[in-house]
C-alpha cells in the first residue's frame, strides 16, 4: 500500500482530489472507454469534493465521460429525505458538476426488491468493465461502506442491518431521535470494492485513529473490513497526522520519508485544458 | 438528449451565478426552470436523467421572486377609475409595469358611480402575464361602501352604504363580481358582517380602510373574515393609546386562531413618516405588505392630471387632490418603494423582496404558485443588482423586460 500522510484535513482533501484529477484526466476518457469511479459519503470527502468541484469549475477537468458507483444507501428512507445519500450527492457534488446523470449511479434504497436491486448494480459495474478507482472512507469500527465488524472479505452488494454503534454515531442526523435512523442499508460488499483496479481510502481526525492502526498494522481480519485491502495490489491511504496517532513512529516515519515519491502522483497537475489544444 | 423525457419533452433552462430568494434567504443556487415553471433539479437528475438545455448568465444578480401589486390605480396616463378604452389602458400599464420588477397586479377602481363598475369590470379580466405584460389577478374594489370622514380623495356623492346587509347591496352598485381579488370597505357600515362573510365565502379577500372604526369593530370584521388593512395609516382613525383602531389590529389578540391580518403600506416616504413605518413594520413584520396605490400621473410629468371624478396635481413626488392638500395616491413604482421601505426600516434584503410577493401572494391565497421560489411555482421573477434596482424581468421564464 501506499500511505500518504498529508498535516491537515485540507491538505489531505486537496491531495487525494489531485490524485483523482490526474487518474482521470489522464485516462482521456471518452464516449467508448468510460472512467469508472466508485464514490463514499460522509464528512471526511467533503474537502475532497468541493475541491474536484473547483478543478472542473476551473476547467481543469470534466466529468462528461465518468460514470459513478456510490458505496451504500439507506433502506426505506426517501429518496429526497435530506440525509438520504442522493441528497447528499446531489448536494455536496453532482449539482456542480457535468456528470450525465445516467452515468451516475446509486442503490436505490426504495427498491420493490432489495436483492435483485443489490444483483443489478453488480451487472452494471460489470457492464461498465469494472471500477477504474474506487474511492472509500473508514468508519471507527473500521468498516469499508457499510460493510460492519464480521462482514465477509468478499462479500457483495447486498442488505446489511446496522451495528448499534453506526446508528447511535448517525442520531445526530436524525434529531437524535433514535427511532428515525435507518437501521438497514444497501451496501457494496468488500469483494465488490476489492475488485477495483486500484482503491483509495480516505481517513482523517483522531477518531478514526484506531481504526487505522488495526487496518494496516494488524493481521488481515472481517472485524476490521479495511485489512482486506493489504491484499489488494494498488492501494492508497491518504490521511492527515491525526489519523496516525495510534500508528507506530516507524511506521509513519517511513512513510513520511517516501513523501517525494507520493507527490509525483500529484505534481505535475494536469488539466485538460492541455487536451485540448 | 437532456432527459429521458419520461415527464416532458419542453426544453430545460437553467439561470446560473445568482443568489436567488429561497427560504427566507439569499442563498448561491441555480433555477431551474420548465414551462414556466420552477423545476427540482434533484429530481430531474435521479427521475428523469435530465439536464438544462441551455443556461442563463445571471451574473451574480439577485434572482428575486416577482412583486405584486395589489393596490394601483392606473398609470402612465391611464386611469383604471375613467372607463374608456379599459383594456388598452390595463395593457398599456401592465406592460410599462414590467419596468419596475412587478410581474402580477390588482388594477384598482376608486369610489366610482355604478355605471363605471358595469362598464369597466367585464373588460378586466384575470389574466396571466407574458411578454405583452404583467398578469392581472383581479380587481381591487377600493370603495363606495366606505367611511364619508375618511373618504380622502374619494368622490362624496358617490359614497354608499349597506341597505340590505347582503351581497344584494355589492351587485347592484358594481354589477358583477366576477374578476373581483379584494373588496376595500368601512367595516363600522351597518349591515357589514353578513357581507364580509358574504364575502370571504366567494374567496373576495376583503379589506378594511377608508374608515372610522374602532379596534373592536375592526377585530369583530377580522373574525367575520377580513384579512387585509388598506394603506395602512391612511384614511383611518389615528392611533390612539386606549382605542387603536384598525392599526391595533396589527398587535391584537381577538383574532382567530392562525389568522394573519396582513396590512398594505406605501412607502413612498410620503404617505408614512419613516418612524411610523417602522413601528408597524417592528410591531408585525409577517403582514407588512408594499403597495404601491399608484394613480394616472406614476410615470408622467409634473402637472395636472384626472383620478376618477377627481382633479389632482403633481409636485415632486407628491400628488395632491388639486386645490387642496390632500394626498390622493402616491406616484412611486413599486421598485422604488421596495427600496425606500428597505433603507427606512433598517430590515435585511429578503424581508424587503418578501413585503412586496411573498405577503402579496399570502393575502390573495395564491402563495402555491406566486410569490415565491419553490419548485412548482410560476417562473415569475427579477434580477435585480445588490442596490435592488430592477435589471431583468421574466414570466413563465421568459424574458419580458431587460434594462
Amino acid at each position: 500500500m501506499r500511505l500518504v500522510i498529508l498535516d491537515n484535513y485540507d491538505l489531505a482533501s486537496e491531495w487525494a482530489a489531485k490524485y483523482i484529477r490526474n487518474r482521470i484526466v489522464q485516462f482521456k476518457p471518452s464516449a467508448d472507454r468510460y472512467f469508472t469511479l466508485g464514490l463514499p459519503t460522509g464528512s471526511t470527502p467533503l474537502g475532497c469534493y468541493k475541491k474536484l468541484i473547483e478543478y472542473h469549475k476551473n476547467g481543469d477537468m470534466s466529468f462528461k465521460y465518468v460514470k459513478t458507483f456510490n458505496m451504500d444507501e439507506y433502506v426505506g428512507l426517501p429518496r429526497d429525505h435530506p440525509e438520504s445519500y442522493h441528497s447528499y450527492m446531489w448536494n455536496n457534488f453532482f449539482k456542480y458538476i457535468d456528470i450525465d446523470p445516467a452515468n451516475a449511479h446509486i442503490l436505490d434504497g426504495n427498491a420493490a426488491d432489495l436483492q435483485k436491486e443489490c444483483e443489478l448494480f453488480e451487472q452494471k459495474i460489470a457492464d461498465a468493465r469494472g471500477i477504474e478507482l474506487f474511492v472509500g472512507g473508514i468508519g471507527p469500527d473500521g468498516h469499508i461502506a457499510f460493510n460492519e465488524p464480521g462482514s465477509s472479505l468478499v462479500s457483495r452488494t447486498r442488505v446489511k442491518t446496522l451495528a448499534q454503534d453506526t446508528i447511535l454515531a448517525n442520531a445526530r442526523f436524525f434529531g437524535n431521535d433514535l427511532s428515525k435512523v435507518p437501521t438497514m442499508t444497501l451496501t457494496v460488499g468488500v469483494g465488490t470494492v476489492m475488485d477495483a483496479r486500484e482503491v483509495l481510502i480516505l481517513i482523517t481526525g483522531a477518531h478514526k485513529a484506531f481504526a487505522l492502526y488495526k487496518a494496516i498494522e494488524e493481521g488481515v481480519n472481517h472485524m476490521w473490513t479495511v485489512s482486506a485491502f493489504q491484499q489488494h495490489p494498488r492501494t492508497i491511504f491518504v490521511c492527515d497526522e491525526d489519523a496516525t496517532l495510534e500508528l507506530r513512529v516507524k511506521t509513519v516515519k517511513y512513510f513520511q520519508g517516501l513523501m517525494h515519491v507520493h507527490n509525483k502522483l500529484v505534481d505535475p497537475l494536469h488539466s485538460i485544458r492541455a487536451y485540448k489544444d | 438528449m437532456p432527459s429521458n423525457k419520461s415527464v416532458s419533452e419542453e426544453p430545460i433552462t437553467q439561470f446560473v451565478n445568482c443568489r436567488i430568494l429561497k427560504d427566507h434567504q439569499l442563498q448561491r443556487e441555480d433555477l431551474w426552470v420548465r414551462e414556466g415553471k420552477i423545476l427540482n433539479p434533484e429530481k430531474l437528475f435521479f427521475d428523469e436523467e435530465g439536464y438544462a438545455d441551455h443556461q442563463v448568465d445571471c451574473e451574480s444578480k439577485i434572482l428575486a421572486p416577482g412583486f405584486i401589486d395589489v393596490q394601483i390605480n392606473g398609470g402612465y396616463g391611464v386611469d383604471f377609475s375613467q372607463g374608456c378604452d379599459v383594456r388598452g389602458g390595463v395593457a398599456l400599464v401592465s406592460k410599462r409595469l414590467l419596468e419596475h420588477g412587478v410581474t402580477s397586479f390588482c388594477p384598482t377602481l376608486v369610489t366610482s358611480p355604478p355605471h363605471i363598475y358595469h362598464k369597466v369590470l367585464p373588460e378586466m379580466e384575470v389574466h396571466d402575464g407574458g411578454a405583452e405584460g404583467a398578469g392581472v389577478l383581479g380587481v381591487h374594489l377600493e370603495g363606495p361602501f366606505i367611511s364619508r370622514e375618511k373618504r380622502g380623495a374619494h368622490p362624496e356623492h358617490c359614497l354608499r352604504s349597506f341597505q340590505q346587509g347582503s351581497l344584494t347591496d355589492l351587485l347592484e352598485v358594481y354589477g358583477s363580481l366576477d374578476n373581483v381579488s379584494i373588496v376595500t370597505l368601512a367595516p363600522e357600515l351597518p349591515g357589514s358582517p353578513t357581507v364580509i362573510q358574504e364575502l370571504v365565502k366567494m374567496g373576495v379577500t376583503v379589506s378594511l380602510g377608508h374608515s372610522v372604526a374602532d379596534l373592536s369593530q375592526a377585530e369583530q370584521a377580522v373574525q367575520q373574515g377580513a384579512t387585509f388593512i388598506t394603506h395602512l395609516f391612511n384614511a383611518m382613525l389615528p392611533f390612539h393609546h386606549r382605542d387603536p383602531g384598525i392599526v391595533g389590529l396589527l398587535t391584537s389578540d381577538q383574532l382567530p386562531p392562525n389568522c394573519t391580518v396582513f396590512y398594505g403600506m406605501i412607502a413612498d416616504g410620503i404617505h408614512t413618516n419613516p418612524a411610523a413605518l417602522r413601528i408597524a413594520h417592528r410591531a408585525h413584520p409577517s403582514g407588512l405588505v408594499l403597495v404601491t396605490d399608484a394613480i394616472t400621473a406614476m410615470g408622467l410629468p409634473p402637472g395636472h392630471h384626472t383620478l376618477g371624478q377627481q382633479h389632482i396635481q403633481i409636485d415632486g413626488l407628491h400628488a395632491y387632490v388639486a386645490g387642496t392638500n390632500t394626498l390622493c395616491g402616491s406616484i412611486a413604482t413599486m421598485d422604488m418603494c421596495v427600496r425606500h421601505f428597505r433603507k427606512a426600516s433598517g430590515c435585511s434584503v429578503e424581508a424587503a423582496l418578501e413585503a412586496a410577493s411573498l405577503h402579496p401572494a399570502q393575502l390573495l391565497g395564491i402563495s402555491q404558485h406566486k410569490g415565491t421560489l419553490d419548485y412548482g411555482s410560476d417562473a415569475d421573477f427579477v434580477l435585480l443588482d445588490d442596490s435592488l434596482h430592477v435589471k431583468a424581468t421574466y414570466i413563465g421564464g421568459e424574458e419580458v423586460w431587460r434594462k
